[in-house]
């Protein structure tokens, strides 16, 4: 039996978070009404003409820097030629000849350690927009509310060489740029997309084998399953002594199976050419610099900072700085409170339970970071027990409230009135006094079941130290 | 009435600011004469409705009197080639694949005119898509030569320069990308400039060759081209390739000497295939420049030869890819019958698109195509650069260069479209011009034993327009009192 290897590279599309597009100032949002965020621009309309959003420039330079890459300071860009109703110009401006950025590359973690997965360029482009097939009235409609939302197209080398290695990859560029705001990095809502290259070789041979490329991928889970379909199926033509054909295939993630959409034969001629309309994008160096100036910290040196300056352990920096919401407001909170492991935990624990139970992910967290360090401050000053401040941190999850004020005004303050709880603690043994016989009998069980008691009858505001106290000193009497 | 269609755009404006012609008056002007011309003509594809004119001329009137508009060209009549955009006004670039289109917008250009108080009267026929030098190609019928309704009125832009000179209307917008505003005007006696590329902007400009295309005005004379150049041009931030030009005063340039004006004459423009009618009326009107002060020189201009192939692969390559929206999906004409996508794409384009569309088309996109871009399309690209520069060196001896708008005055109808390739070279005096982005003005300069018009072709350095006014006002001033 022969052992083979699979070969990947991919092109991946993230959609830009600017307000506008990228060459008219039609606003971008996701939703509105078919054909309400257009222009003459974006339609396509005889004798309009494109201006380049200045914000798409900067973001692909903040994206391109993060990963690597060198800027090309002199770039242009190209008309792509092709018909298709959702293609309003039939032409798609794109960058063939002088992308933005070159030669970059990001290091992922693997099974068998680092490893850098080269990328071959960056370049920016504008997004089609959308067709509806209306089957009853047996017509197709166009909505052009996505005709020139902003793209950058990431294309690597094929450098991967397992599905594992290629979700390392797209996990570590949906974070840079996730971490850059440069994109929120969707696949299911397709602001980001994925087609993948794929080819099966002989281990250790130095050619490449024939590949194909699979589309229509929006999930991780669908890239995994295609990776590994298609795998499979050129291995078994190759065994089976039949070639592989150089061709776009579409992956149907119900079926986890793919068909062949156009070979290379019947590959259109694009006919690039550098567009007219626009003239080149002249990138100084005050600009780049400027940019680089603004990159924010990414999420490796943030991970190295959290460790250092924090003193926080490797597996709370490395959950914490998972999402950039996360690690912001750890940030913040730690900078108003000064106690950077107790704001961890109440990110690790508690923010991840409510987070869990609630199914949301952590961009959908409300709650202001001055709360959450309020909340710390009033455990740490003994002001309200663990108990209770869980149940507050609930309310400022659920409706950021200001815990000083919700504690004050719910009389949760905690008691360490001795003569108080010393008189519940005699009124709890005496309702249960088989409890009281049991610890007597050597059952230490018998005392959280009182401690618990005790809790209850002072509605969780007793100091637990002063209870744990009383109760053993009671009992033993 | 009739007389004030025989006054200067200027002249008229002049009136109407001092209350001796309404705006209304003029407006009625105009439509009398299109009455009595148009029949025979043809020079627009499109006429206003009269009641929507005089409603507009109305609203002018109004701004006029209330000292709003005080500006030379409020009022006056003007005609639009049908390749820009009019918001609510049929736009049809002369032809059937936008035979029913009527733009959402309007172009800048126009918009600056409006601005300053101008009646549009109608949509100047032109060839399609500005791909002609005969206004022959247009899908609503050809425009003929007021001079001699047997001959063209050359084009692209014939229908504007046909209608000024037929005084259909006081002036005209054209576009000239390889010489279609100045061998109309020349053809048509008319004075005509194509500015430097990026001083007016082109949004709204339906597109033929982008990186060439640039809209000039169309008028009686020099002095109302300044001024409807100084009026249209304007930095536009919606076109990237518009300029923001350090002055706008073209008027300024408007006086009658050219003494210390260095002219330099192109050998290679007056040799072979040269009419010797025209080529002697310009030489003529060079001497008369010289009288007023100016150098002239004889010299060798290179790269001639070059010019033709090196625009026909640009202009088309653009072109190819900048016609390509006209597909039926979104407006203009689609087939009544297909059968579908590619079926509609397919028979829409076949019948919208004349045969000249259509060659070039073909043409551009196989000048694109893989395997043949850098033997065709990069070498025009360079050949284009190498052109510019030669014109970079001449401009470092000479303020103008002279030349001829056309080899011959206007061939007769019929004569140019049997033979494209024919049609193509008589472009030779004017495309390297947009090649290296130039400024040119045509003025008359005679007539040739048949009774029609010849023109010379001042051209001048990039965004000195006001070297090329100045000599050509000091031309026409002179050829006017002799």
């Amino acid at each position: 039996m022969k052992q083979y290897e699979t070969v990947i590279g991919l092109e991946v599309h993230v959609e830009l978070a600017t307000k506008t597009k990228i060459f008219c100032s039609c606003s971008t949002q996701f939703g509105g009404a078919p054909n309400t965020h257009t222009c003459p621009v974006c339609t396509g309309m005889p004798g309009s003409l494109p201006v380049l959003n200045k914000q798409v420039v900067e973001y692909a330079m903040a994206v391109g820097l993060a990963t690597n890459c060198t800027i090309n300071q002199f770039c242009k860009f190209d008309r792509k030629n092709y018909f298709y109703p959702d293609n309003p110009q039939n032409y798609q401006i794109s960058q063939l000849y002088l992308p933005i950025c070159v030669d970059g590359g990001v290091e992922i973690e693997t099974a068998a350690g680092k490893k850098t997965v080269r990328i071959h360029e960056i370049h920016m482009e504008e997004d089609a927009g959308k067709l509806i097939h209306d089957e009853w009235d047996d017509c197709s409609l166009v909505d052009f509310n996505r005709s020139g939302v902003p793209l950058i197209e990431i294309v690597s080398e094929p450098d991967m060489r397992s599905a594992d290695e290629v979700i390392a990859y797209l996990e570590k560029l949906r974070m840079i740029i996730q971490y850059l705001g440069a994109s929120d990095c969707k696949l299911q809502e397709g602001s980001m997309r994925a087609d993948i290259n794929i080819s099966v070789r002989e281990v250790g041979a130095e050619k490449f084998g024939t590949r194909t490329e699979m589309k229509n991928l929006n999930s991780f889970r669908a890239i995994a399953r295609a990776i590994e379909g298609e795998t499979e199926r050129q291995i078994d033509l190759i065994e089976s002594g039949q070639p592989v054909i150089q061709e776009t295939r579409r992956w149907d993630d119900n079926k986890e199976y793919s068909y062949a959409m156009r070979s290379k034969e019947d590959a259109q001629d694009y006919r690039y050419f550098p567009d007219p309309d626009l003239v080149p994008v002249v990138i100084s160096d005050e600009w780049l610099n400027e940019v680089k100036r603004r990159q924010p910290e990414l999420r490796d040196e943030k991970l190295a900072r959290y460790k250092e300056e924090f003193g926080l352990p490797a597996y709370d920096a490395d959950i914490l700085t998972g999402t950039k919401k996360l690690a912001d407001i750890f940030e913040a909170t730690t900078a108003i409170c000064g106690k950077p492991k107790k704001v961890s935990n109440w990110l690790m624990v508690e923010t991840m339970r409510l987070l869990k139970e609630n199914n949301m992910e952590p961009d959908e967290i409300r709650f202001a970071p001055e709360n959450l360090a309020k909340l710390i401050e009033l455990v740490e000053t003994g002001t309200i027990n663990g108990n209770v401040a869980k149940k507050v941190f609930e309310e400022v999850f659920a409706n950021d409230i200001d815990p000083e004020k919700y504690v004050e005004e719910k009389g949760l303050k905690m008691s360490n009135d001795t003569d108080e709880i010393k008189e519940i603690i005699l009124k709890v043994m005496a309702d249960n006094p088989q409890s009281v016989a049991d610890y007597h009998a050597g059952k230490t069980k018998a005392m959280g079941f009182l401690v618990g008691q005790t809790m209850r009858a002072a509605k969780g505001k007793a100091n637990p130290g002063i209870v744990n106290q009383l109760l053993t000193e009671l009992l033993n009497q | 009435m009739k007389d004030l269609m025989k006054l200067t755009a200027v002249e008229l404006g002049k009136k109407i600011q001092a209350k001796e012609v309404t705006v209304a008056e003029a407006v009625e002007a105009a439509f009398e004469q299109i009455e009595k011309k148009e029949k025979d003509l043809n020079c627009y594809v499109t006429v206003c409705d009269k009641e929507a004119v005089l409603a507009r001329a109305a609203e002018v009137q109004k701004q006029i009197d209330a000292g709003e508009l005080t500006g030379p060209l409020a009022g006056v009549p003007v005609a639009i080639k049908d390749n820009m955009c009019t918001k609510g006004l049929l736009t049809t670039c002369s032809s059937k694949i936008l035979g029913n289109f009527v733009p959402t917008y309007t172009a800048e250009a126009v918009l600056n005119l409006e601005k300053a108080g101008a009646v549009i009267i109608g949509k100047a026929n032109m060839d399609e898509f500005a791909m002609g030098s005969t206004t022959e190609t247009s899908a609503y019928g050809v425009t003929k030569n007021p001079w001699n309704p047997e001959h063209v009125p050359g084009g692209s832009s014939g229908g504007s320069c046909a209608a000024v000179a037929a005084e259909e209307c006081s002036y005209a917008l054209g576009s000239d990308t390889g010489g279609s505003i100045r061998q109309p005007s020349s053809f048509c006696g008319v004075t005509g400039i194509k500015p430097t590329y990026g001083t007016v902007s082109r949004y709204g400009l339906i597109a033929y060759g982008s990186s060439l295309d640039q809209i000039g005005p169309v008028a009686k004379d020099v002095t109302d081209c300044a001024t409807i150049l100084e009026t249209i041009a304007s930095y536009d931030p919606k076109d990237s390739t518009s300029v923001k030009r350090d002055s706008y005063d073209f008027t300024s340039a408007l006086m009658a000497d050219a003494s210390g004006l260095k002219i330099g004459i192109p050998k290679d423009y007056f040799g072979e295939g040269l009419d010797e009618e025209v080529k002697t009326s310009i030489l003529n009107a060079v001497k008369v420049l010289e009288e007023k002060g100016a150098t002239v020189e004889f010299f060798d201009f290179k790269l001639v030869e070059y010019a033709i192939p090196a625009y026909y692969v640009i202009a088309s390559a653009e072109a190819s890819s900048n016609l390509s929206r006209f597909d039926g999906v979104k407006y203009g004409y689609r087939t009544e019958d297909y059968d579908g996508l590619h079926n509609m794409y397919k028979k829409t384009r076949s019948e919208g698109f004349g045969p000249e569309v259509k060659r070039r088309i073909m043409l551009g996109s196989f000048v694109l195509s893989s395997g043949y871009y850098d033997a065709y399309y990069l070498k025009a690209l360079r050949t284009k650069a190498l052109i510019k520069k030669a014109f970079d060196e001449a401009f470092e001896k000479y303020d103008i260069i002279v030349a001829p708008a056309a080899p011959t005055t206007a061939p007769k109808l019929g004569e140019s479209l049997s033979d494209p390739i024919k049609m193509y070279l008589s472009d030779i005096y004017t495309i390297a011009v947009n090649l290296a982005g130039l400024p040119g003005i045509s003025v008359p300069c005679g007539m040739d034993s048949k009774g029609l018009p010849i023109g010379m072709q001042l051209i001048g350095d990039c965004f000195k327009e006001n070297d090329i006014i100045r000599a050509a006002y000091t031309y026409e001033q002179c050829s006017k009192n002799a």
